[in-house]
């Protein structure tokens, strides 16, 4: 029993810290959303250099081959520093995806490229249902050997509009199955649309779009569960470093800000709530590493399954509350566009309602619990 | 990261199963042990009427004084086991899983540590072999009507009168005195000096002359906890632990044993499994409220909490584990784990609707014995003692955030 950072993971974490802080300050974040890409390709290169994209990415297909544990402590400094850019689309879509489901053809043709930032990668999940579940995948799919030809809508899909290719999940006669598709052709038509956090999530319309099967025809759902998880508690690692800032700028704040003549943070209403938000930030913590701790030392399937729903479930709510005190905390100023703190408390909510928000996973832990 | 057990932590993990297993008397068996009862448990049954409820009391503490594990964190040379703190967290943890009663109460755990640290020889020797071998039973001394969280304050007044000190005043909510011994307090021996630099901390005999213990009858119509008066009370000087006027210190040591809090998640957890498994067995659904629907994510949300509540123990002992000592994350479990189980009090008795008001333990009508509503009114005090949620939100955002104090 130890919930402490391996002597690896320290040096993974404080380096992208260091990196992050120099490379990925707050203005740079605030270009980004005005961005029409939404990233920087200097910076992607440059993050590709320090192994993150090929982080998962085993070294005989150009990776680093860190384990889920150690992405997910650097990922806690992405969300610290609102990272923008296809960073989990690529390396959690396009990457873990064709990890687990792919072919060693597949994978030698793409990982490479994933993990020299080369290629972007996006998964193009859910549809105008909105939903989380395997019948909310109506795409159509006609397969015919490795060959697949797709028709349909998929929404919400992040990063389309620079990705090179998707890893689509649709249906054909078999059932659910995934395929990669690559964008510069004309049957894929995608079109960002506007959102809370200013990122990237695209309507992609597919008509008549070819690709690759990826996985056996049919077994797209089993072959998507540890994908979807995987990028479920990605999402959390994310909303913890992102809450853990959002609350440290919050007491600088409260220490700073007087007003009747003292700091504000010397009023037990202000303390309260800081004390609320940092019982919340690690309850966050560890309820992820959990998670990622299941699924990186392979526990067994139904223990994994719950402690991803656990930590969506309660990441989701749990970091709310913290950037609701976060605003709070600061006043008028916090409402403006100029201040710091509401870059996080709008990129809360996209993370929030990735691959379900609390009420979804909460649900799925009640049927785990026999109710 | 690492939520298993190493090969040495799963073998002493065997052993105490083992042991807990094959010793624990059939009276403490299947035992549900809602935390620390200070109505009921070993406490009661070592002064107990009925002779099976003695002879269990003392076979378990004569079982567990065999391997030192009457009061497993205190060095061997003083009787304990000398434990690790992980594998203190894991001794609870096995205990808090079967069920078992820990021996002892506030002797091992308060008085026991703090006499190790700043008692005399002569302290040590007179009453920690009195202590692991159950023949005395101590009660905390601390609060007054007019000194609550603001401890400091405490008026019971000690006077030296050469060998003597000769106490008058009165203490409040002395749990357990009435099944104790012996009492620990903390008193004001120089009221000229600044609130902390005036306080002693002594022992004395609960049957000393002019001492007087009487009830109070708590809200769920039990008797934890007393008043206690003080008139004239003699206690000789040599009680004294640490030195005149710094008792304030003697009494705050920080005692660096295991204080996760495991045992509560523990007990949390196989709580709500029970309630889960009745709930939707046949005998449970004559009781349940027709819109489940509206317990049902509660039920969740509390799975979920316990979860956080885990790891939060974990994490301390981790911090332990790697020899640092926690800061206000200590804080945090006892804020969390008290208001955690309200809630899960609150969920609980709401899964029954009507029937969720009815209090009888031996009603046909009582689900599950009616369990529920009293836990609902039992878990009301963990919010105020031990430091209450206020004063641990304090402790959290000045101490450990480092925010100005008011
Ligand atoms: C959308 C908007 C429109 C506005 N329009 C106008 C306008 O038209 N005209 C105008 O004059 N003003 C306007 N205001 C200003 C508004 O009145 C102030 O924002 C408000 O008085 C709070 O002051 P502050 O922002 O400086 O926060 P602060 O006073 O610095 O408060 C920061 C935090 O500390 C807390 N706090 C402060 N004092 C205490 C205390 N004693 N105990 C406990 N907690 C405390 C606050 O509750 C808050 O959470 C507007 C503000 C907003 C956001
Ligand atoms: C079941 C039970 C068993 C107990 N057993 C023992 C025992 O064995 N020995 C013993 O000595 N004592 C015992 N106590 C007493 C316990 O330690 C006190 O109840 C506790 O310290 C709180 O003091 P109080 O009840 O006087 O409440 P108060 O201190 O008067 O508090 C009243 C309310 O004011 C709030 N408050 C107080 N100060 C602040 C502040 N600075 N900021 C914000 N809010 C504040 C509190 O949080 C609380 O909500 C026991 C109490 C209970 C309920």
């Amino acid at each position: 029993m130890d919930l402490g950072l391996s002597e690896q993971q320290e040096l993974l974490k404080n380096a992208a810290r260091e990196f992050l802080e120099n490379e990925c300050p707050e203005q740079h974040v605030r270009d980004m959303e005005e961005d029409e890409k939404g990233y920087s390709p200097e910076l992607w290169g440059q993050m590709a250099e320090q192994g993150w994209q090929g982080l998962l990415i085993p070294e005989e297909h150009g990776g680093v081959g860190f384990d889920f544990l150690d992405m997910c402590v650097l990922l806690e400094e992405f969300g610290r520093a609102l990272v923008p850019g296809p960073f989990m689309s690529s390396v959690l879509g396009g990457g873990v995806s064709i990890m687990e489901a792919g072919s060693d053809a597949q994978k030698s043709e793409f990982l490479p490229g994933i993990a020299s930032g080369d290629l972007i990668f996006s998964l193009a999940l859910t549809e105008p249902s909105a939903r989380f579940d395997e019948s909310g995948i109506e795409c159509e799919a006609t397969v015919s050997g490795n060959d697949v030809t797709l028709n349909g809508t998929k929404l919400f899909v992040s990063d389309a509009h620079v990705a090179d290719y998707l890893v689509v999940a649709a249906r054909s006669s078999a059932g659910v199955c995934l395929s990669i598709i690559a964008t510069d052709q004309d049957g894929v038509n995608v079109t960002p649309l506007q959102t809370i956090a200013r990122d990237k999530q695209c309507e992609v319309v597919l008509n008549n779009a070819s690709g690759q099967l990826l996985g056996a025809d049919g077994a797209g759902w089993d072959l998507l569960k540890p994908i979807i998880q995987k990028y479920t508690v990605a999402e959390c690692a994310y909303l913890v470093g992102l809450s853990q800032m959002d609350f440290e700028i919050a007491v600088d704040y409260a220490k700073e800000r007087v007003q009747f003549g003292r700091p504000i943070g010397s009023f037990q209403a202000i303390q309260h709530k800081c004390a609320d938000m940092v019982t919340d930030v690690d309850g966050s913590r560890f309820i992820m590493y959990k998670a990622a701790w299941s699924i990186a030392t392979d526990q067994p399937d139904d223990e994994t399954t719950m402690a991803v729903n656990m930590a969506k479930a309660w990441c989701s709510e749990a970091t709310r509350r913290v950037v609701a005190h976060g605003q709070q905390i600061h006043g008028g100023i916090g409402f403006t566009k100029d201040y710091k703190v509401q870059l996080y408390f709008r990129r809360q909510k996209r993370a929030e309602l990735a691959f379900g928000d609390a009420d979804y996973h909460r649900e799925l832990v009640a049927q785990q619990l026999g109710l | 990261m690492d939520w298993s057990d190493t090969t040495v932590q799963s073998t002493f993990r065997d052993d105490v199963r083992d042991f807990i297993m094959t010793r624990l008397p059939d009276r403490y068996q299947g035992d549900s042990g809602e935390g620390e009862d200070f109505s009921g448990g070993w406490q009661a049954d070592r002064k107990s009427e009925d002779a099976k409820a003695r002879g269990a009391a003392e076979n378990w503490a004569g079982a567990l004084s065999e391997k030192g594990w009457v009061a497993p964190a205190w060095p061997k040379e003083y009787g304990g086991a000398g434990l690790t703190v992980m594998e203190q967290f894991i001794f609870n943890q096995e205990m808090a899983e079967s069920g078992a009663p820990s021996v002892g109460g506030m002797g091992v755990s308060m008085l026991g540590p703090t006499l190790i640290v700043h008692g005399s020889e002569e302290q040590k020797a007179e009453h920690l072999p009195r202590i692991l071998n159950g023949e005395v039973a101590w009660a905390q001394g601390y609060s007054e009507p007019g000194a609550g969280s603001d401890l400091a304050s405490l008026q019971t007044r000690a006077v030296r009168d050469g060998d003597e000190y000769v106490i008058n005043g009165q203490k409040i909510w002395t749990s357990g005195a009435h099944f104790a011994d012996w009492l620990f307090t903390l008193v004001r021996t120089n009221p000229d000096a600044p609130k902390h630099r005036g306080i002693s901390f002594l022992m004395l005999d609960i049957t000393s002359p002019g001492l007087t213990v009487r009830p109070i009858i708590d809200m769920g119509w039990n008797h934890p906890f007393n008043e206690t008066f003080f008139e004239d009370v003699k206690v000789p000087v040599t009680n004294c632990i640490g030195e005149e006027d710094r008792g304030w210190y003697v009494g705050m040591t920080l005692l660096d044993f295991e204080r996760s809090g495991i045992s509560d998640a523990i007990s949390y957890r196989r709580g709500q499994k029970e309630l889960r498994e009745f709930l939707v067995s046949g005998a449970g659904k004559q009781f349940t409220r027709q819109d489940f629907s509206v317990v049902r994510k509660e039920l969740a949300d509390r799975a979920v909490e316990t979860e956080v509540l885990f790891n939060f123990a974990f994490r301390i002992v981790s911090i332990q584990d790697s020899g640092m000592v926690p800061n206000y994350e200590a804080s945090v479990n006892k804020m969390y784990s008290s208001e955690l189980h309200q809630r899960m009090a609150r969920t609980s008795t709401k899964a029954w609707g009507l029937y969720g008001n009815l209090w009888a333990e031996d009603s046909a009508y009582s689900p599950m014995n009616a369990a529920h509503v009293r836990d609902y009114v039992g878990s009301v005090p963990h919010t105020i003692f031990s430091g209450s949620s206020e004063i641990q939100r304090n402790v959290i955002a000045t101490r450990g955030l480092g925010l100005p104090r008011g």
